[in-house]
């Protein structure tokens, strides 16, 4: 429960509000072993703490990284951080994305603003273990081309041929040459057996659940797809309550859950 | 040259559609094409045809000033351009522009409209696909609206 002190080695700005930062241990120089889903407690001092999924790569943990968006005071403060700056990290945290379940299948990962983020170490890692996958898609959907993140690095994995990459934004201007429209609209450019392939879906609940209805449409079940949640979360241990939904906590029982599991909640307004 | 009922029938909108019926889309059937930059359609004006996108890529674009042009959607291969053909006043509501170049088949609106009155048979498989669409269109419509990746939203 005591926060691990690390230096900010790297700051960049991925967009107007969303920032990544690199950071090693204070105590020994190094990053953290993590699986890619799971996520961190990141404690700024003197303002807060709150959970970051970690978006590294979990092949090469030398320095650990995160993307945020600044939304509340803590997340601001994040954006500002500068090199040599310390924070503290408890983790990390929580459930990964099933990679071993999805060996020798086709993989669609659906990703909706920030929430590539907490994809970005699933793909690394399909990407160093390409030959154990089949057909793997990524559709990632934005507001706009600006609020896209990582696009340089989407730009190389595309033109390597790894996966197959598909992006699309909501609106546009008229200059635009891309897809325009919903992420969920992508789905039908995917070519997956649906009955042997694995879902990995990130973002906000509504475009996940809409994502989910879509890939069931495709012909996938429910318990082929995960999704990611985010919840305020506290202690990240499991004890305080904060992020409870139903009869689950986020924090410990996620934030990676099958979506048979949760997305039936997500519509629950008392939740 | 492959013929035009074969290019229909290859075009998932007729995927398991009846013979009988494809024969009767043909004869309201044309081979089209643009060029990049082209327009297909403006807002206003009639809804002569609707179009399957064979190969390219179109955009739905409205006028909305003060940010001026807005593309709202994007439509291309397999898919559908143009339902107004269906509901009276029979006008677009949207301006369509070729962002690539695009081959499509162009169906006339009253050739089959009149072929529909004749044949409900023919109406009604139309309209379910249509229907399909429309559905899906308004679910996506409806997430779009919701602007889910505005955290102050």
């Amino acid at each position: 429960m005591v926060p691990a002190l690390f230096l900010v080695d790297h700051v960049r700005r991925e967009t107007r509000d969303t920032t990544t930062v690199e950071l090693v241990s204070v105590a020994n120089g190094q990053g953290m072993r993590f699986a890619a889903g799971q996520f961190n407690m990141v404690y700024v001092f003197g303002v807060g703490e709150v959970p970051m999924s970690i978006t590294g790569d979990p092949g090469r943990p030398e320095r650990l990284i995160h993307t945020t968006r600044s939304v509340g005071a803590v997340s601001v403060a994040i954006g500002k951080l500068k090199p040599g700056d310390v924070v503290g990290i408890r983790g990390p945290f929580g459930t990964a994305w099933p990679l071993q379940e999805a060996g020798g299948k086709d993989i669609v990962v659906v990703a909706g603003g920030i929430g590539l983020a907490p994809l970005r170490p699933a793909l690394y890692h399909i990407r160093a273990n390409r030959e154990k996958y089949r057909n793997v898609f990524l559709l990632y959907g934005g507001r706009t081309a600006g609020d896209l993140l990582y696009v340089k690095e989407l730009e190389r994995w595309w033109s390597e041929s790894v996966f197959r990459i598909e992006m699309t934004v909501d609106r546009a201007p008229a200059s635009w040459h891309g897809t325009v429209g919903v992420v969920t609209s992508l789905i039908p450019r995917i070519s997956v057996d649906p009955k042997q392939s694995v879902a990995l879906v990130c973002g906000p609940e509504i475009m996940m659940r809409f994502t989910a209805r879509e890939l069931e449409r495709y012909g996938m079940e429910q318990t082929q797809i995960s999704v990611s949640l985010e919840r305020n979360m506290k202690c990240a241990v499991g004890f305080c309550g904060h992020c409870q939904f139903g009869a689950k906590f986020i924090c410990r029982d996620g934030p990676v859950f099958r979506a048979d599991k949760i997305v039936p909640l997500l519509g629950m307004r008392e939740l | 040259m492959e013929s035009l009922e074969h290019i229909l029938a290859e075009h998932s909108f007729a995927k398991e559609l009846d013979a009988r019926y494809l024969g009767l889309l043909v004869g309201c059937a044309s081979n089209v094409r643009f060029d990049a930059g082209q327009f297909i359609f403006r807002e206003g004006e009639e809804a002569k045809q609707f179009y399957l996108i064979r190969h390219g890529k179109v955009a739905l674009e409205l006028f909305a000033a003060p940010a001026g042009e807005i593309q709202i959607m994007t439509l291309g291969e397999g898919e559908v351009l143009g339902c107004s053909w269906l509901f009276s006043p029979y006008r677009w509501k949207f301006d369509a522009r070729a962002t690539e170049p695009t081959l499509a088949i162009a169906l006339d609106a009253q050739c089959l409209r009149r072929k529909c009155e004749a044949d409900h048979d023919l109406g009604y498989e139309l309209l379910k696909r249509f229907a399909v669409m429309i559905e899906q269109r308004l679910d996506s419509t409806r997430l779009q609206l919701l602007n889910a990746y505005d955290t102050h939203a």
